[in-house]
């Protein structure tokens, strides 16, 4: 569809633009004394409204001859043969029209007192025209880049949702891995223990399937997720994991985006107690309060080895998630003091109706 | 045929999880002639038993805390055969594979565990690769050393790279000199260039690599050589193509 066209108010500019054009027109028509300002005006008005959307027609053969890949032969060849033609066409029509309005009593002679204007209309019609075509030059630059633009910003919008179904649908192998070693080894000492470990693991594998394609999960889930983690994770470091909570009365009514939490807990794991000899603490807790909900989870870390400040990846994927989907709303905070690496997220308390 | 068919091979299991351990000593138990000579949860405690017991096989866990296995590696040195444990780690799996040193996968399987172990006792003696390249190899690619791990006797020193002024090549050693300290580790500065950020650490001189927040000034010193002065007033030599290098990082920074 020609740009210029639709919308209404777009056309209306355009006829507007022409109202100078046409006065031009007739000026230039009536000052050299041949033609009266009547019969200048009653010939070249209607000649103008027609001639206006002859040069709509530059459109196409702008698209036919891309501005960036021909060559400039091309393009003025092209252009001036269209220009010419429809000029032509154009002195055709206005001959035409003289000749017809001079037929009548008021307009007698208008047909020969017009012959002589006859190079100014078609040298007014070619410009008229090549000046049609730089506009829509102009007008597809426009939208070329407007286009990019767009596709750019889908691009990191697929991006975007890529990364998060990535992130929603993985489960650390080295997590994994290392359970099943676990098991394994429990196997001949502890048979019972090892039977409840591939039980915690089997549900923890089924809670985080066909996550990816959830944008909501009742915090209650998330919650019970962790602790299925965290009793994993237990099992393999012993003591050296301790763990402490406070997460009283939680609403099963409120929802935050699947997986959120976790990166955060498997980051305390990971990069906080693993790099302990002797282990540390987990403490989660959160609660509800005036329709905002507040978690926070802290670790033990050491602060001589790097590692904790390397989950910087991991955290900026929570922040990320937690500003896609509240904007902000939301809040993350992050701190570390005296071996002791604390987030903090504050969001609003959805219960999934409102959003998504 | 040689020493080990009367005498028991001695073994080491280095592991900072206990279940870990567990597989790893039941494994080794159904062998008559292996026998575990001591269990560490750390590459401290392995570095002591090292010394102590001189085993003749290490079972060496990669991740662990402080002191990852490529850290007790490069500590033990490369006399004692090493089986590498890991759970996943797809930089170091490659560079077992290049450097063609054992390595099991957790769970440890029966089978593979036997195959590692055959293949282990058929290399005693043999000398590993060198600790350092193997660490630098399984280093994810873009990551440089944080820590320079030095051991003295049964001490071990972990030095942030940042706290490094400059260090100096001698003979086999390298000397790493910190605010007052000077701690001797068996690596060429070759080995140890590599393992740096070059953004932050230059090879000024062929026996020289300096931290780059360190130096003042630069002076010149003789036809072609220059020298550069440490914030502390410690004079160093730069060749002609160290200054090169020097002058382009700095040209970055400014």
């Amino acid at each position: 569809m020609h740009p210029l066209l639709t919308p209404i108010r777009r056309f209306g500019l355009y006829l507007l633009a022409w109202l100078p054009l046409a006065l031009i027109l007739i000026y230039l028509m009536a000052v050299p004394g041949r033609l009266g300002w009547l019969d200048a005006t009653v010939l070249i008005v209607p000649l103008c409204l027609i001639y206006q959307f002859v040069c709509l027609s530059a459109w196409y053969s702008c698209k036919a001859v891309p501005i960036q890949n021909s060559t400039a032969q091309r393009l003025w060849l092209t252009h001036a043969i269209a220009a010419a033609i429809l000029s032509l066409l154009w002195v055709l029509l206005a001959k035409l029209l003289a000749y017809g309005l001079s037929q009548m009593p008021s307009f007698q002679g208008l047909n020969s007192r017009f012959a002589s204007q006859v190079p100014v209309i078609f040298g007014a019609g070619f410009l008229l025209y090549l000046l049609s075509v730089a506009s829509h030059y102009v007008i597809l630059a426009i939208e070329d880049s407007n286009k990019a633009e767009i596709r750019v910003q889908e691009t990191s919008i697929l991006a975007r949702d890529a990364e998060l179904k990535a992130l929603k649908a993985q489960v650390n192998p080295h997590f994994l891995f290392n359970s099943l070693n676990s098991i394994s080894a429990l196997t001949s000492v502890d048979p019972a223990k090892a039977r409840e470990m591939c039980i915690l693991l089997a549900e923890f594998l089924r809670m985080t399937l066909g996550l990816g394609e959830k944008s909501n999960v009742p915090l209650t889930e998330e919650i019970s997720l962790l602790h299925h983690y965290l009793a994993i994770e237990k099992v393999r470091f012993g003591a050296r994991l301790q763990m402490e909570e406070d997460l009283p009365e939680l609403s099963s009514s409120i929802d935050l985006p699947p997986l959120l939490l976790q990166p955060l807990v498997e980051n305390a794991i990971t990069h906080g107690i693993a790099n302990l000899p002797d282990g540390g603490t987990v403490r989660l807790s959160g609660h509800s309060h005036n329709g905002r909900v507040l978690i926070a989870i802290e670790n033990t870390f050491d602060p001589d080895s790097s590692p904790m400040r390397k989950s910087g990846l991991g955290l900026k994927n929570v922040r990320n998630r937690l500003e896609a989907r509240y904007g902000k709303d939301a809040s993350m905070r992050v701190s570390s003091e005296n071996g002791n690496f604390r987030v903090e997220l504050s969001f609003p308390a959805d219960t999934g109706e409102v959003r998504n | 045929m040689s020493k080990h068919d009367e005498k028991k091979i001695t073994a080491l299991i280095v592991d900072d999880e206990d279940l870990a351990r567990l597989v790893l000593r039941e494994l080794i138990q159904t062998h008559a002639d292996l026998e575990v000579v001591a269990e560490c949860a750390n590459g401290f405690e392995a570095v002591k038993a090292v010394a102590e017991h001189k085993p003749d096989l290490i079972f060496l866990d990669v991740q662990m805390p402080k002191l990852s296995g490529f850290d007790v590696l490069e500590l033990i040195g490369t006399e004692t055969a090493v089986v590498f444990v890991t759970a996943y780690d797809q930089y170091a799996m490659r560079a077992f594979e290049v450097h063609a040193v054992d390595y099991l996968l957790k769970p440890i399987g029966r089978d593979r565990f036997e195959a590692a172990l055959e293949r282990a006792k058929s290399r005693l003696g043999e000398k590993l690769p060198a600790a350092p390249d193997l660490a630098a190899a399984a280093r994810p690619p873009k990551q440089f050393l944080e820590r320079i791990v030095v051991r003295d006797g049964t001490r071990v020193t972990l030095i942030p790279v940042r706290k490094l002024d400059y260090a100096e090549a001698q003979d086999d050693y390298v000397a790493l000199v910190t605010e007052s300290k000077k701690h001797l580790k068996q690596q060429t500065i070759a080995s140890l260039e590599a393992c740096l950020d070059p953004d932050r650490f230059v090879r000024v001189h062929r026996s020289y690599i300096v931290n780059l927040e360190r130096v003042a000034r630069i002076e010149p010193y003789g036809k072609d050589s220059r020298l550069a002065i440490l914030a502390d007033g410690t004079r160093l030599p730069v060749s002609k193509t160290g200054y090169a290098r020097l002058k382009t990082l700095l040209d970055q920074r400014t």
